[in-house]
């Protein structure tokens, strides 16, 4: 299983190690510094490292490397999925997973990493058990154990760690009762220059913040559960019952947690919120090229596309850009060739362009690539793929809860090529 | 110096005002204090010369500070062992605590303690809390047994650990009976043939319980350990696959991979024909495609595992092409791997719109990708022969955009594409030509050289070309000098006139100027091929060549079965068996795919099943022709017998050449053979060599006697020590060669000594066609390791006693058979009179049915049956005073089907 842990930071210094079985010696991760050097990109370090002993596992969030070593046969995927357990913890933890966090939290860090793998067995990786063994950190906390002496340790067992509902504490009070769902969709598309849809998929989840009291039994059902073929369910779902019935029928865990995901993928038709007119042109001989980009909305069943955002690799030889956006900003990095233009809202009725001119080297000839256009945008209250939730009901408990359901579009790996 | 010096002396004062507070009589300073200490341990300061102090502090109620004070006590107590034994009993009392968290604490805080005295002590709070009222502690006992046995395997087998926690597989609890399997599983990894985990119908039973109701690793952990049962049959391995699917929608993509592992096993054993099967191979493509939607990390190993699926069952995700679409700032690990998934379901159906897409992907930024992407243009055109145009032609227009390195690369693929359709793209040369000048890599150049070797005749100027390679002959790398070199001999065959000058130019720059052996060898051969006989060198310089296959990137079928069982390991990550990478796993057993029951045999044995998928064995009538003409007729006149591998690349004459030849020289011995009722027997061939199987060595035939096949060994121990138990088992093979009992070798096989073995072998075994056709692959088991070698069996051993066919029936058979079933061999200089060749061959089961004599030439018709019921029948023809055979030979393949 899981041996050790090595927390490395983008200049590649390890800044904490954590070993569950015998001591293994940092110089592991040499192989590791050595795949680093070879990649291009810090993302492009391929997650499986062999070594002459030890197999090198590494995830890259939050520009730390969490690379966990192990020593026998272990399905990788169930170490990469205990790492991003990790990285989400102390993220819930300390509000956001940096190094800086880390250090300064170094004895929780240790005690969260005792008490998620035993062995390097996964022992409790729940959030909500975990929260019960160990109190998160929180200001006012640090001043009222101090006060009172007492401490971040819980003393009794998580009552959810041996039950039927191992996802759920017993006797959860609020005086306000309260469940949020939130519909995400993420689309990913391939657009090719002429416009047309290569590939297209929705990736949505259903996250939830429940505040309920007791035991409540909740029932979710849509107005078109078809659209629901390929799920992945919180294990808190009665699979059984979705599977007969196309609901979703479950005792929710307290507070928030992922309640399902899902997948429409390219097979279905999927609406293309917005489209993009382009031109980006080098002549052969001139030091100039052209760039023209234009967005507009598509099948946004009328609702605004917000938060918009257009960024693209140009091509090498370009030394810079002079552009005139209507709208909005755009920033253009000449070392990393990056162009990013903050467009904000899109006008049906004036629609954002951005025009100009791009220079290249003197006497360079015309660039190879073509560049990527990458964009990202938010549609409020639209779920893209049409899906609609249908009622939202209670068992088990007798006080009235508020319910409220909210829908997002965003976009996910939205790509245009020119 | 200086400073380091300032800083211990700052450090020293730290340490000494810990020591004070540790010691305070404060419980709130004392914990504060740990928790410096803890801080200063992490990073990586020696604090252990606290230890006492920081013991001191264990004996307290405050959970919070006893889980410190532990962490710390883990850390140290390997560096500190006296001192640890201080914490052992405080740690029996906590383990006897009424609090369960507590108890739960200190086992599993005391297995962590690498320290034998400690360790000693262990024991007893351990049985107790396995068999603990509160689950918690026998869930947190369960893995401290395995971390024993890391320790101390012995101790944890005399003590009979290991039984308590098989009984644990039949907890109550569900989480208790996950960490069991996964304990169990630990273990048993180190003693691969242990029989740790005793799967029944019972047992998996409880696991698919368990299943349901315990967290996702633990769901893991079950999901690995249930992918190692073998159902008993079909309706069983549906139940289990049924109750399995539903971890197909979970959450954690470990969880659904490992779901997949048992489902891609255990469909196996599913007929095709049952609505079943069809439904499960539709659940199977959703959550893939959706683990491609996850983070990249993932992405990559969901992608080599679909490499595998895809090759085990394209029919998954043959509509799922446009999930493997590349996009741009996906990470380059991602993205090769997509490609070359893309490559491996490109068919008629989607071709163009995968052109289209390698096309776009050709002109990225990354380079290493950008080539990759003109390679698999290449490998399109090979694998879906409908497309070769429209790929040439993609490659053309690459070629248009002139950047270098993609012009590189499309002309190496362009010469691959040439050589799987010769003679159909030609037209490309000229263009082709124009780019000369920008190759600048050794692999394009070579490519390009072969190009205009290859088409001389076409080409007008290729003496030019070649010529102007020429200049510069001794910069370029060994790869272009050797192509070079025969390409402008192929010129000089093609235009012997106009072209002297220059072969002479290169092979003088080959032989006499050229340091590298292998440039000399081959400029020597040449030369002398030239220079002595003109037709020869043409025939063979200009031989026609084979074409190349249509993928030869893909992985071998019995590793692949293998592989599949290995869903979601790193072994499928590295598509490696875990015997090839895994440290200290010595001796791991290879795990095969079950047996689709419903077959004829299936019933008696789960082993012996013949799956429906595998296409049923027979022969090709070519192979099997050879095969059958590699009767080894008289004795090998050396003492190795022919390779067969390469016998039967090169057609059966020369197998005949030596064999017959010696017929009737080795009259003798054959009489030998007859006396002792053998039936034929070559010489003992060494299959094992000693070096690659620490110290065993094995040679070994094949005979048959008494209408039983045998496999005769020969095992000599040229280790140090003595080697004891011994085992055998084989791979499936063509024609279900099986042992028909155990090895039985008189142990203990000492140092240096040799023993023979006769195996006697059944034709029941599981079926599976090799290549060659009569390859075996063997495991020899002893008490040092598992070995693997594979060995080439003669053909005749399968013949049977009661190959004789009825006259009537050879007669309409011979008719009933189709031409191309007919293959003919000529055997030359056999000095054999039709009598004594037919006797000599019925000595080998291969029965005259009948004789003729017309025009001097004596007929000879014969019949075969193979142990698969098989029937072979021959025409054997000799002139008499000519020492010629001629043998027409046709198979017949209607009747029998498996």
């Amino acid at each position: 299983m899981i041996h050790s842990l090595f927390l490395v930071n983008s200049s590649g210094d390890i800044f904490l190690e954590k070993h569950w079985k015998s001591v293994v010696s940092r110089s592991v991760c040499d192989y590791f510094f050595e795949a680093q050097e070879r990649a291009s990109e810090p993302e492009n370090v391929p997650p499986v490292i062999p070594t002459p002993h030890h197999y090198l596992i590494s995830v890259l969030r939050h520009r730390i490397y969490f690379v966990a070593v192990i020593q026998s046969e272990v399905p990788p995927l169930f170490v990469i999925e205990f790492l991003h357990r990790v990285v989400d913890t102390f993220q819930d933890y300390f509000g956001v997973c940096t190094e800086a966090a880390i250090k300064d939290n170094v004895v929780v860090v240790y005690e969260l990493l005792e008490e998620m793998l035993d062995n390097g067995f996964p022992l409790a990786t729940e959030s909500n058990i975990l929260k019960e063994l160990i109190k998160p950190p929180t200001i006012l906390r640090t001043v009222v154990n101090t006060i009172t002496g007492s401490t971040n340790v819980g003393e009794q067992l998580p009552t959810g760690q041996l039950s039927v509902v191992p996802w759920r504490r017993t006797g959860v009070k609020y005086t306000n009762n309260e469940a949020y769902f939130d519909v995400v969709e993420e689309i990913d598309a391939i657009i090719d220059k002429s416009g047309s849809t290569i590939t297209a998929e929705i990736q949505g989840v259903i996250d939830a913040c429940v505040k309920l009291s007791g035991m409540p039994d909740l029932t979710l059902s849509f107005m078109n559960p078809r659209l629901l073929d390929d799920v992945s369910f919180h294990p808190c779902v009665r699979f059984k019952r979705w599977e007969a019935e196309r609901i979703l029928s479950f005792i929710p865990p307290d507070g928030n947690f992922r309640l399902l995901s899902y997948h429409v993928s390219s097979q279905n038709l999927v609406a293309i919120p917005v489209y993009v007119k382009h031109n980006i042109t080098f002549r052969e001989g001139s030091s100039q090229g052209r760039f023209e980009l234009t967005l507009g909305p598509k099948q946004t069943m009328g609702k605004a596309v917000e938060s918009v955002l257009v960024s693209s690799q140009l091509p090498r030889g370009v030394l810079n850009v002079n552009l005139n956006p209507s709208q909005g900003t755009y920033t253009f990095d000449p070392v990393t060739k990056l162009l990013s233009w903050d467009v904000g809202k899109i006008n049906p009725q004036k629609l954002p362009s951005l025009k100009g001119s791009m220079s290249l080297q003197a006497g360079a000839s015309k660039p190879d690539e073509n560049p990527t256009i990458n964009i990202q945008f938010k549609i409020q209250q639209m779920a893209i793929s049409g899906l609609k939730v249908n009622r939202l009901d209670m068992y088990g408990e007798k006080y009235k809860p508020f319910k409220g359901i909210k829908y997002m579009t965003k976009a996910g790996k939205f790509q245009v090529r020119t | 110096g200086n400073l380091s010096i300032i800083l211990n002396y700052f450090f020293a004062g730290e340490i000494f005002e810990l020591k004070a507070e540790l010691n305070s009589d404060k419980k709130e300073k004392k914990k504060e204090a740990v928790k410096k200490v803890i801080a200063s341990m992490t990073v990586g300061k020696d604090v252990s010369a606290l230890f006492p102090d920081v013991v001191n502090c264990m004996q307290t109620d405050n959970l919070e500070l006893k889980k410190l004070v532990y962490l710390y006590l883990m850390n140290y107590a390997k560096s500190q062992p006296d001192m640890a034994i201080m914490a052992v009993n405080t740690f029996v009392k906590d383990c006897e605590d009424p609090n369960p968290l507590i108890r739960a604490l200190a086992v599993r805080t005391m297995g962590c303690i690498r320290v034998d005295k400690i360790t000693e002590y262990l024991c007893e709070p351990l049985r107790k809390c396995l068999k603990d009222e509160d689950p918690y502690v026998r869930k947190t006992a369960a893995v401290c047994v395995a971390k024993l046995h890391d320790i101390n395997a012995q101790l944890v087998e005399d003590q009979g650990f290991l039984d308590t926690l098989k009984d644990l597989i039949s907890d109550s609890n569900p989480m208790v009976v996950a960490n069991a399997v996964a304990a169990l599983s630990e273990i048993a990894e180190s003693h691969p043939n242990s029989n740790l985990l005793d799967l029944n119908p019972q047992t998996i039973n409880k696991l698919l319980t368990a299943l349901n109701e315990c967290t996702e690793w633990g769901q893991i952990f079950i999901l690995d350990c249930l992918a190692n049962y073998t159902p008993r049959d079909d309706r069983e391995s549906q139940s289990i696959c049924e109750r399995v699917t539903p971890r197909l929608s979970h959450a954690n993509s470990a969880v659904v991979l490992s779901a997949v592992k048992v489902l891609m096993k255990f469909m196996e054993m599913l007929p095709k024909d049952l609505d079943y099967y069809g439904t499960l191979l539709k659940k199977l493509a959703p959550p893939l495609v959706t683990l491609l939607s996850a983070e990249p990390e993932l992405q990559y190993v969901a992608l080599r595992n679909i490499n595998l699926i895809v090759q085990k069952r394209p029919e998954i995700l043959k509509h799922e092409m446009k999930v493997f679409f590349v996009k741009y700032n996906d990470p380059i690990y991602v993205k090769l791997e997509k490609l070359d998934i893309m490559i491996r379901l490109a068919s008629q159906a989607n071709i163009a719109q995968v052109l289209a897409e390698l096309k776009e992907y050709a002109t990225e930024v990354d380079v290493d990708f950008v080539r990759k992407a003109v390679r698999a243009i290449g490998r399109c055109a090979i694998k879906v022969e409908q497309s070769a145009e429209r790929c040439v032609s993609t490659l053309l227009d690459l070629i248009q955009t002139k950047v270098n390195y993609v012009v590189q690369e499309a002309i190496v693929v362009i010469k691959d594409i040439f050589r799987k359709y010769p003679n159909k793209y030609e037209s490309v040369i000229a263009t082709l030509c124009e780019n000369l000048d920008s190759l600048d890599e050794p692999e394009a150049r070579a490519a390009m050289i072969w190009i205009v070797g290859e088409y001389a005749e076409r080409i007008d100027n290729a003496d030019e070309l070649l010529e102007s390679f020429l200049e510069g002959f001794h910069d370029e790398s060994t790869q272009v000098q050797l192509q070079l070199l025969t390409a402008i001999v192929k010129l000089f065959l093609k235009k012997p006139t106009e072209t002297q000058e220059l072969v002479q130019q290169v092979l003088s720059l080959a032989t006499q100027d050229s340091d590298n052996p292998d440039l000399r060898d081959r400029g020597y051969i040449y030369w002398r091929l030239l220079s002595t006989d003109p037709v020869a060198a043409k025939e063979v310089v200009l031989a026609e060549k084979p074409l190349i296959s249509e993928e030869t990137d893909l992985i071998e079928p019995t590793l692949l079965d293998e592989l599949i069982c290995h869903i979601g390991s790193l072994a499928s990550v590295y598509h490696k068996p875990p015997s090839a990478f895994v440290e200290g796993s010595r001796g791991v057993q290879h795990k095969r795919l079950p047996p689709r029951s419903g077959s004829p045999e299936g019933a008696h044995s789960g082993g012996a099943a013949i799956p429906e998928a595998v296409p049923a064995v027979i022969p090709s009538q070519g192979d099997l022709l050879g095969d059958l003409l590699n009767l080894d007729l008289g004795p090998p006149t050396t003492g190795v017998a022919p390779a067969p591998t390469s016998a039967m690349q090169m057609g059966a004459m020369d197998l005949l050449g030596g064999g017959l030849d010696s017929l009737v020289g080795g009259a003798a011995l054959n009489c030998n053979c007859q006396t002792l009722g053998w039936y034929f027997l070559p010489h003992l061939q060494v299959w094992l060599l000693a070096m690659k199987a620490k110290g065993l060595e094995i040679a070994g035939t094949f005979s048959r006697r008494g209408g039983v096949i045998h496999m005769e060994l020969s095992l000599t121990n040229k280790a140090m020590s003595v080697m004891t138990d011994f085992a055998i088992q084989f791979n499936r093979n063509s024609f279900g060669l099986a042992p028909a009992g155990p090895l039985q070798v008189l142990t203990p096989l000492s140092p240096n000594q040799t023993t023979e073995v006769s195996l006697p072998l059944s034709t029941v075994g599981p079926v599976m066609k090799m290549e060659p056709l009569n390859n075996l692959q063997v495991a020899v088991k002893n008490n040092i390791d598992v070995f693997y070698f594979s060995c080439l069996y003669p053909i005749s051993i399968l013949f049977v006693e009661d190959g004789k066919m009825e006259r009537q029936v050879f007669l309409a058979t011979w008719k009933d058979i189709p031409n191309e079933n007919e293959a003919q061999f000529h055997i030359k200089d056999c000095h054999l009179n039709s009598d004594a060749a037919s006797s000599k061959l019925q000595s080998s089961n291969i029965f005259t049915i009948a004789k003729r004599t017309v025009d001097n030439q004596d007929m000879l018709y014969q019949s075969i049956k193979l142990t698969n019921g098989i029937w072979v029948l021959a025409e054997l023809r000799l002139q008499a005073g000519n020492s010629n055979y001629t043998v027409s030979g046709v198979l017949e393949r209607e009747r029998y089907r498996f």
